[in-house]
């Protein structure tokens, strides 16, 4: 007989002003097993997650959990039942330990109210000692990087003692290593019982952890069943809603004799040592490290967004000024940041604001901007990316994500770079708006341009990449040029 | 014809959205008309030309201080210390008239000492990285306090009748201080929509790490904003000693809460990134309705005051909700 169901989900529907978010949602949860969710952007996921957690009401369908319906007004509701959810947004007491953080409204007390902190402490250690996250119980969140946060937010949901378990997006913030932490907690949790939701974009991540699977598209259920089952190129034609053309990028494309962007022995005390590395127009140099390898801090320092202790950085054989961001964008480079909602975007100004935002020199004289100008360049890039949008004067904040990202590089193609710094360009976006970038990219190095990428996805590295470069503990550790490389051995050269 | 095919997708929620768009542009001046009216109803002597000469020279003042507040708190800053910085900049811009220097003279040196004093604001803020409430407030004191010891204590008075033509003079039919709050909120309000400058103002507020990476001079835009405040409220420093027809030290008291209510009432938020001048300008102009209103109702000060506050806060509050549902 099979394992009982623990949670069930049926013919779920939300509507938001009319205009429906979700129309038939579906998920049957057993106990002791991962679920993959699976769907792009717009595909209801978080809507539906959402009405498991009790943060949003539905207008209809059944949820059942133990073979009991179910109806959840408030997250506190679906915490005392057993669900607990760990969100894609972080959200931290910046001031306040991670003991604090984690125990926040549950502290243990003496007396009733007065806090008991050795307790407090002693209990977040066994946590952390328990899932096997290298974290100081009793440090404050703010000194703790961005990985680390996460990892804080899921032993938080892992310290509710719950019986189902919503993951979305759980490792969007942290690296390989942190992952396989993860996925081990997880396999315990399972093992006592605990059924798991798990959302994510990484396709290989999926077939790694997830015993079954549901897909959504457009605000519905498409299809469930068993992962062993299928292949990725089944699970991303359910995702899709058709067959996606997988092109290989790299084939034809030439890359030039001279150099664009040579960087010596660049350092920066405690983020990177002694990089240097050349790009030449034409191709695409993929970087490749676990996250607090200093990849991010090195293309940010390259940028100017911090000073490099030592080193030199020349594009097109001229130095490149140092701390000036707009000096480099003068230069002719551009920089995709790593979290378009925190550096990348203006979230409430408007798509045509955004995209000119880094040109308006070159849209403007005596300091006049030229209407007419910004709305064409905005209107081409629009057109060139493929960015879905209503109107040029809506705010970004109302897009999708893969609409949002595509506005960030819009943004850098503007300027008309010669050389492209893309720091996880893909990152919480779907299989469709991943395939754009990638194709944009090309498109970007075989008109002659430059890029770096940086990205925590070793297939997407291996896809896109002319040649390779292993970053690890702020060292360069080689530039592979051999792109039929192994994730194992692109992992294994970086751990 | 290809934006029309890209927006396929959205028409269903296209007319929510203009009409959402037109109740954000058109909210306040609605209840700004409706207010007008329901005074017209309820004293006759509202709708005249002189009253509403009345009410414009009365907002024209917090009017000129509103404009420069907007800028700052655009960059999700504040000012608090426009009001005295206003009593600093009327007495020295005095001091200069009484001394015989002349019309110009003497008013670009209360413009001057404004924007110094802004200079200062901005520094603090930019370059030392001191909060702006903060850095605001202890200008606020410094300021009230060089205002004192400036002419010990005492007011300016016997003004150059040309100076006080800035202030109770009139251009064709209209107040002096009338035109010159007009020309402020023009130039202000064309800078900030039609110049890379003013985006970036927009920018800097609405997210200042991705203004950064997008090459902004983060530093200067935040240092300058508070030059500009400081600028207006010298000019309106001048303005209103001209008006007075002295400049008193203890002018201008409180006067930076009249400014943030009109912005605030006018849709800018305190977050940074989003509003306007003419939001700011409405603001204003409620503002000077109601105080015009309530006089001539015979409602007392003391409870003009709660009444003020009062509609700050649900001003504000609408805007709350307002954003909710979204």
């Amino acid at each position: 007989m099979a394992p009982p169901l623990l949670l069930q989900a049926e013919h779920v529907a939300k509507a938001y002003a009319g205009i429906p978010a979700l129309r038939d949602g579906r998920l049957s949860l057993r106990a002791g097993s991962v679920h993959a969710l699976c769907g792009g952007n717009g595909a209801g996921k978080s809507t539906f997650l959402g009405i498991l957690m009790g943060i949003t009401q539905r207008d209809a369908g059944e949820i059942s959990l133990n073979g009991q319906p179910v109806h959840f007004n408030r997250p506190s509701d679906a915490l005392a039942a057993g669900i607990a959810m760990i969100t894609q947004e972080l959200e931290p007491i910046p001031f306040m330990t991670v003991a604090e953080n984690i125990w926040l409204g549950r502290e243990p007390r003496h007396v009733g109210c007065i806090v008991d902190y050795k307790e407090l402490n002693r209990r977040t250690r066994v946590l952390l000692e328990e899932l096997d996250f290298d974290v100081d119980a009793e440090s404050p969140m703010h000194r703790l990087s961005v990985a680390q946060i996460q990892l804080v937010e899921i032993a938080k949901a892992f310290s509710h003692d719950c019986q189902v378990m919503i993951m979305d997006e759980p490792t969007s913030a942290i690296g390989e290593r942190e992952a396989e932490t993860l996925f081990k907690a997880i396999r315990r949790l399972t093992a006592r019982g605990a059924g798991i939701i798990y959302v994510s974009h990484r396709l290989s991540e999926l077939a790694q952890i997830a015993d079954e699977y549901t897909i959504f598209r457009d605000g519905a259920f498409v299809e469930s069943g068993r992962m062993s089952d299928i292949d990725r190129a089944h699970l991303v034609r359910g995702i899709v809603g058709q067959e996606l053309q997988s092109i290989d990028h790299k084939i034809g494309r030439e890359c030039q004799e001279q150099t664009c962007l040579s960087v010596e022995g660049l350092s920066r005390e405690g983020e990177f040592q002694d990089i240097s590395l050349q790009v030449r127009p034409g191709e695409i140099l993929g970087i490749y490290g676990l996250t607090g390898s200093g990849r991010s801090e090195f293309l940010n320092c390259i940028y100017g967004l911090t000073l490099p202790d030592s080193g030199s950085v020349m594009l097109k054989g001229k130095p490149l000024p140092t701390g000036v961001p707009s000096s480099t964008i003068a230069a002719g480079m551009s920089l995709v940041t790593e979290d378009r909602k925190e550096s990348g975007l203006v979230l409430n100004g408007s798509v045509m604001a955004n995209i000119a935002l880094s040109a308006y020199k070159s849209l403007s004289s005596w300091s006049l901007i030229n209407a007419r100008k910004e709305n064409e360049l905005a209107q081409r890039m629009v057109k060139r990316l493929h960015i879905k949008t209503a109107s040029l004067n809506l705010p970004v904040e109302s897009m999708s994500g893969g609409n949002q990202q595509k506005v960030v590089l819009a943004k850098c193609l503007s300027t008309q770079p010669i050389c492209l710094l893309c720091d996880e360009p893909t990152r919480g976006i779907d299989e469709g708006a991943k395939q754009e970038i990638y194709h944009l990219l090309d498109e970007f190095v075989r008109a002659g341009g430059a890029a770096i990428v940086v990205s925590s996805e070793a297939p997407e590295l291996l896809h896109l990449s002319d040649r390779i470069a292993v970053f690890k503990g702020g060292r360069l550790v080689t530039i592979s040029t051999d792109t039929a490389l192994s994730q194992e051995a692109l992992l294994s050269l970086a751990s | 014809m290809n934006t029309k095919t890209l927006s396929a997708p959205f028409t269903s929620s296209a007319p929510r959205h203009r009409l959402r768009l037109t109740l954000d542009r058109f909210g306040l001046p609605l209840v700004f008309i409706l207010l007008c009216i329901v005074m017209a109803f309820a004293s006759e002597y509202f709708m005249t030309w002189r009253n509403w000469m009345d009410i414009l020279r009365q907002t024209s003042i917090n009017g000129i201080l509103a404009v420069g507040m907007t800028y700052v708190i655009l960059t999700k800053g504040i000012d608090l210390s426009v009001g005295s910085i206003l009593a600093f900049a009327g007495l020295c811009s005095a001091l200069v008239a009484t001394q015989g220097y002349g019309l110009l003279a003497a008013v670009s040196a209360g413009m001057f000492a404004g924007a110094m004093l802004g200079v200062v604001n901005g520094f603090m803020v930019a370059n030392l990285s001191i909060p702006p409430f903060v850095a605001t407030l202890g200008m606020l004191s410094i300021a009230r306090g060089m205002t004192f010891i400036l002419n010990d204590g005492s007011p300016v008075t016997d003004l150059p009748d040309a100076y006080l033509a800035l202030g109770i003079g009139k251009f064709g039919p209209i107040g002096i201080p009338i035109v010159i709050f007009a020309v402020v909120a023009l130039i202000f309000w064309m800078v900030l929509r039609y110049t890379t400058y003013g985006r970036y103002v927009y920018a800097v507020g609405g997210n200042e790490k991705s203004a950064r990476t997008s090459g902004i001079g983060v530093r200067k835009v935040m240092f300058s904003v508070y030059v500009v405040s400081g600028l207006l409220a010298g000019l309106a420093g001048v303005v209103l000693s001209a008006r007075t027809t002295s400049a008193l030290p203890q002018a201008g008291m409180s006067y930076e809460l009249d400014a943030i209510a009109a912005v605030v009432i006018g849709g800018t938020s305190l977050s940074g990134g989003t509003g306007s001048i003419v939001g700011t300008l409405f603001g204003a102009l409620l503002i000077g309705v109601i105080n015009n209103g309530l006089n001539l109702l015979g409602v007392s000060s003391y409870y003009q005051q709660v009444a003020k506050g009062l509609i700050i806060v649900l001003a504000v509050l609408i805007d709350v909700w307002r954003k909710r549902k979204r």
